[in-house]
């Protein structure tokens, strides 16, 4: 019965079957790679149709998706829990624009600075966390702790500008990093995301990102194996540090304001998690899909409770409560999980392959 | 000298009403292995209960205190009941972020409810400080303090002279064999939340009359009362309240000798050097 249906539909079905499928070599197919396209050239075509206001929320998107795919190569990968990914935010922001204002440096070479600066910090947080085994809720306690310091010092020292944070100077200047019109800024964020989303796709499929999650999956079972977890979880830590600061320095450039608050709330380190919540954690494309959905919500929310002031985040609040108790592995995990339950219901034994959370 | 002694005085007060939270804290942790990331959002919700328990039936906060509690236990026993016994042994770092959500949710319906400005509770008569000599001592705090001793050595003793508190034991050691011996771990799990929601509430609320009341005032105790329940070693009771003495007095004598922003900053350092050193904590006993 089931097979006579006409072709269309039949065509439409495989092609959505197998842009959800997750092969286990963890490369793309066809139609997955047709889906990445039509995105990729949606938002490069934005600026042609949308006005100044839409454009804002695609540089939101695509600046948050960004900074949860930061967390999402530490923290998804590796499978260590980290709680401050403000502090590696801040300081991006932080070290690029002081060496901009105070000392008139280049935002590209403050922007390097700044990866260097986090890159420092996160392998003393990370040789501290790991030399001394920390993991799980306590090691995101002292990350969370170690971003609460930052915070701490950055209100209290006026040399850093104290609690009344950091203004920088409009201009239209390419050389300064700023990209003169909101599609120049959207088309440098989008850059930014499809390198960082390359990157870990293509550290997937190396020995190292087959470390990284094996690391995640059962540490001790990796450590048997010769893996040196200590080296992988620092890599994973530093690299990602280096590029949250890159996010950082963006965020100051485009906003062109920064205080302590803005930058190592936890509040901040939350926006990197919820994305890849909401996608799935440890995946290629979870953290984009999450901010994609999670963004324009809170942009809707946002304009039609303005009203109400708090009850946007308290839709933000139960938007991250309800994703974890129905949906735990995210959209793409629910996908999977669902297509499993429906091929069981088929009976269709061929599909004996393990379907994981993995883009 | 008598600054020192003016310090940990203040000190130790304070700390006895961070010491109940970080109580809380621990409890939850002992007997469920959740970290509560929204332990602080529950202190505000404490303080803004008795607030207006206060204001409407026109009693002090101390008389209001047994409302304030059943209300914090209600509170607690349905979100373990609603939100968290769904998520019992799914990956640790979903409850965490869990509790984050209710942090988040909690603290914006404080603001949508009651507006961002500043409330404050007045208690006739315990305006003024009791004067010893040179030293002066808060009265609200020093009330606070007997409060405090007092809610602890009732936890204690439910913890430890009752059935429900053999119960909790039971089930913070092993939730699969008190399933066996017949406890419903489930409820017991929720009503060692209610528990540890009380202690933050009842903190929240012995802290109206030293302080003011807004939407996001019982972050700046979160974080502490981690540091606390860690220092004292996560699920142990009585490491928590030697530990919340601690911190109260470090915090201000580093108030005292470095200025009051810091003190924080030597909060947290203390706090990384026990998770370094002895993540078990000072009154803990084997590594994890």
């Amino acid at each position: 019965m089931q097979t006579e249906k006409n072709n269309t539909p039949n065509f439409l079905g495989n092609f959505l079957k197998k842009a959800t499928s997750s092969t286990s070599n963890g490369k793309l197919n066809i139609p997955q790679l047709i889906v990445i396209g039509v995105a990729c050239l949606a938002v490069l075509l934005a600026p042609t149709y949308l006005s100044n206001y839409r454009l804002n929320l695609v540089i939101t998107i695509l600046t948050s998706a960004f900074f949860a795919q930061c967390w999402n190569l530490m923290s998804g990968y590796t499978g260590q829990f980290s709680f401050g990914h403000a502090a590696f935010f801040g300081l991006g922001a932080y070290t690029s624009s002081i060496l901009y204002v105070d000392f008139g440096v280049n935002p590209w070479i403050g922007l390097v600075c700044g990866m260097a600066v986090a890159g420092i910090v996160a392998a003393i947080i990370g040789y501290l966390s790991f030399h001394y085994n920390l993991k799980g809720d306590y090691f995101a306690l002292a990350t969370m702790a170690f971003c609460e310091i930052f915070r701490v010092i950055f209100k209290n020292t006026d040399f850093l500008h104290g609690a009344s944070g950091v203004s920088i100077k409009f201009s239209k200047d390419i050389g300064l990093m700023q990209f003169g019109s909101k599609a120049g800024f959207m088309y440098a964020a989008f850059v930014l995301l499809a390198l960082l989303t390359f990157g870990m796709y293509k550290i997937r499929r190396t020995k190292m990102g087959l470390y990284f999650v094996a690391i995640r999956e059962n540490e001790d079972a990796a450590k048997a194996l010769g893996i040196n977890a200590f080296k992988y979880k620092m890599i994973a830590l530093i690299a990602s540090a280096m590029f949250s600061a890159v996010a950082g320095t963006f965020y100051a450039q485009y906003y062109l304001y920064i205080d302590p608050n803005i930058c190592f709330e936890s509040a901040v380190s939350v926006s990197s998690i919820t994305p890849c919540i909401i996608g799935g954690v440890g995946t290629v494309f979870g953290p984009i899909i999450g901010a994609a959905i999670l963004e324009p919500i809170s942009e809707f929310t946002n304009a039609a409770l303005s009203n109400f002031v708090g009850l946007n985040m308290v839709v933000y609040g139960l938007i991250l409560v309800v994703v974890i108790m129905v949906m735990p592995k995210g959209l793409i995990g629910l996908v999977q999980d669902l297509k499993v339950k429906f091929m069981k219901k088929k009976k269709d034994k061929k599909s004996k392959s393990p379907v994981e959370a993995e883009g | 000298m008598n600054a020192f002694l003016q310090a940990s005085i203040d000190g130790i007060l304070m700390g006895g009403v961070y010491a109940l939270a970080a109580l809380g804290i621990s409890l939850i942790f002992g007997v469920m292995k959740i970290t509560n990331f929204a332990h602080g959002a529950l202190i505000t919700v404490g303080m803004y209960v008795a607030y207006e328990v206060c204001t409407l039936l026109n009693i002090t906060p101390y008389i209001a205190l047994p409302i304030v509690m059943v209300v914090m236990f209600i509170i607690g026993y349905f979100i373990q009941k609603i939100c968290l016994n769904p998520l019992m042994g799914v990956a640790g770092h979903n409850q965490l972020l869990l509790t984050q959500g209710l942090a988040i949710i909690l603290e914006n319906l404080i603001l949508v409810i009651f507006s961002a400005g500043y409330k404050s509770v007045s208690v006739p008569g315990f305006d003024t400080a009791i004067k010893l000599g040179d030293i002066t001592i808060n009265k609200p705090k020093l009330v606070a303090f007997i409060f405090v001793t007092v809610i602890t050595i009732g936890i204690y003793v439910i913890l430890n002279k009752t059935d429900l508190g053999k119960a909790i034991r039971a089930t913070s050691v092993q939730p699969e064999g008190a399933t066996l011996m017949g406890i419903v771990v489930p409820r017991i799990n929720q009503i060692a939340f209610g528990l540890g929601i009380v202690c933050a509430g009842v903190a929240g609320a012995l802290l109206t009359p030293t302080q003011y009341i807004f939407p996001t005032s019982g972050n700046t105790y979160s974080l502490k009362c981690f540091v606390i329940a860690v220092f004292g070693g996560l699920g142990n009771i009585w490491g928590a309240i030697v530990a919340g003495l601690i911190i109260g007095a470090v915090e201000s004598f580093s108030a005292l000798y470095l200025g009051g922003s810091w003190s924080e900053l030597v909060v947290y350092l203390i706090f990384i050097l026990t998770l370094i050193i002895k993540p078990t904590g000072l009154l803990g006993k084997k590594a994890r």
